[in-house]
């Protein structure tokens, strides 16, 4: 199955998805209007590697900034996680990573993990 | 025509840093954003201020543009070009810290709605912040707006400030919707 990348702009962040590492990386700033348009690729990627993915999967999100309209893209997002961890074909993880002081991102790292049925990792950047 | 400079000095006075009146689209808002973030790079405010500041103005111009394309996308009455303008500002003033102003038209029919929305998020601390918004978010749909009911809860957990917003009577069908964020 091929990767996804997706570079970055303005307003949507680096995606770098390798399926057989079975490495997941959202990066950056994701403020985009209209959220759903930019995630539906990766929503489509997330249901064709649930068909046969890596033994373990590790989700890496380190962004700067992301809105409310992403807010609950991301949380889709980790529900297909949920889904594929369900499966058992793969040991799914999550690390959540946030800059030195910035309360507002872990404390958003912090609401996911209440929310989503996943082992969550919060750590700082270094 | 108002006087350029009468105009000049009252955006000193409010301390007004940048001023838009218009149609808000998604290219105006790149814009908006990347001016803004260049601005910040030079200021000398600490880098958690910046971001917050950066973080709320996002989500306050988005919950502009997300009003203004209910209304365009409206069947029920053709808009005209007037009620398709909105207004925003940003201020810094050295006492007053940062300050986020918005305006725009909404439906007259919908004020109810949004005040009772706004006023209930007024009366929460910023645990109850918290605890409603994670409900919201793992509870509600997302519209094809793409607005999920989380910016003004956002707004108001983030600017750790009440929600201070007007409504003005334009039109029978029309109200003029004022909002102001302070960040400090």
């Amino acid at each position: 199955m091929e990767n996804l990348i997706i570079e970055p702009s303005v307003k949507t962040p680096t995606i770098n998805f390798y399926a057989d590492k079975g490495i997941l990386e959202i990066k950056g700033k994701s403020i985009p209007e209209n959220s759903i348009e930019f995630y539906r690729p990766v929503y489509e990627w997330l249901d064709k590697y649930a068909q046969s993915p890596a033994t373990a999967t590790n989700i890496i999100v380190q962004l700067e900034y992301f809105n409310t309209s992403s807010s609950k893209c991301l949380l889709d997002v980790f529900r297909k996680l949920e889904i594929l961890q369900g499966y058992g074909k793969s040991t799914v993880t999550v690390t959540w990573m946030y800059e030195e002081e910035d309360e507002d991102m872990m404390e958003a790292g912090e609401d996911y993990q209440t929310i989503v049925k996943l082992p969550f990792t919060i750590t700082k950047m270094v | 025509m108002t006087d350029l400079y009468t105009l000049y000095q009252n955006m000193v006075r409010d301390d007004i840093i940048l001023s838009f009146k218009g149609d808000i689209t998604q290219d105006l808002l790149t814009s908006v954003y990347q001016i803004m973030e260049s601005h910040l790079d030079t200021s000398l405010e600490e880098p958690r201020r910046k971001k917050k500041l950066y973080h709320i103005l996002v989500e306050c111009l988005q919950n502009v543009y997300h009003h203004m394309e209910a209304l365009k996308n409206d069947t029920k009455n053709t808009v005209d070009e007037e009620t398709n303008s909105a207004i925003f500002m940003i201020a810094r003033g050295d006492e007053t810290g940062y300050r986020i102003l918005t305006g725009n038209h909404i439906r007259t029919a919908n004020v109810d709605d949004l005040r009772n929305k706004i006023d209930k998020i007024n009366a929460m601390t910023h645990d109850e912040l918290r605890v409603f918004y994670r409900q919201q978010l793992s509870a509600t749909e997302l519209s094809d707006k793409g607005g999920a009911g989380l910016g003004m809860i956002d707004i108001a957990r983030k600017s750790g400030h009440k929600i201070d917003y007007s409504f003005q009577p334009v039109t029978d069908t029309f109200s003029f919707f004022s909002l102001i964020v302070n960040i400090n």
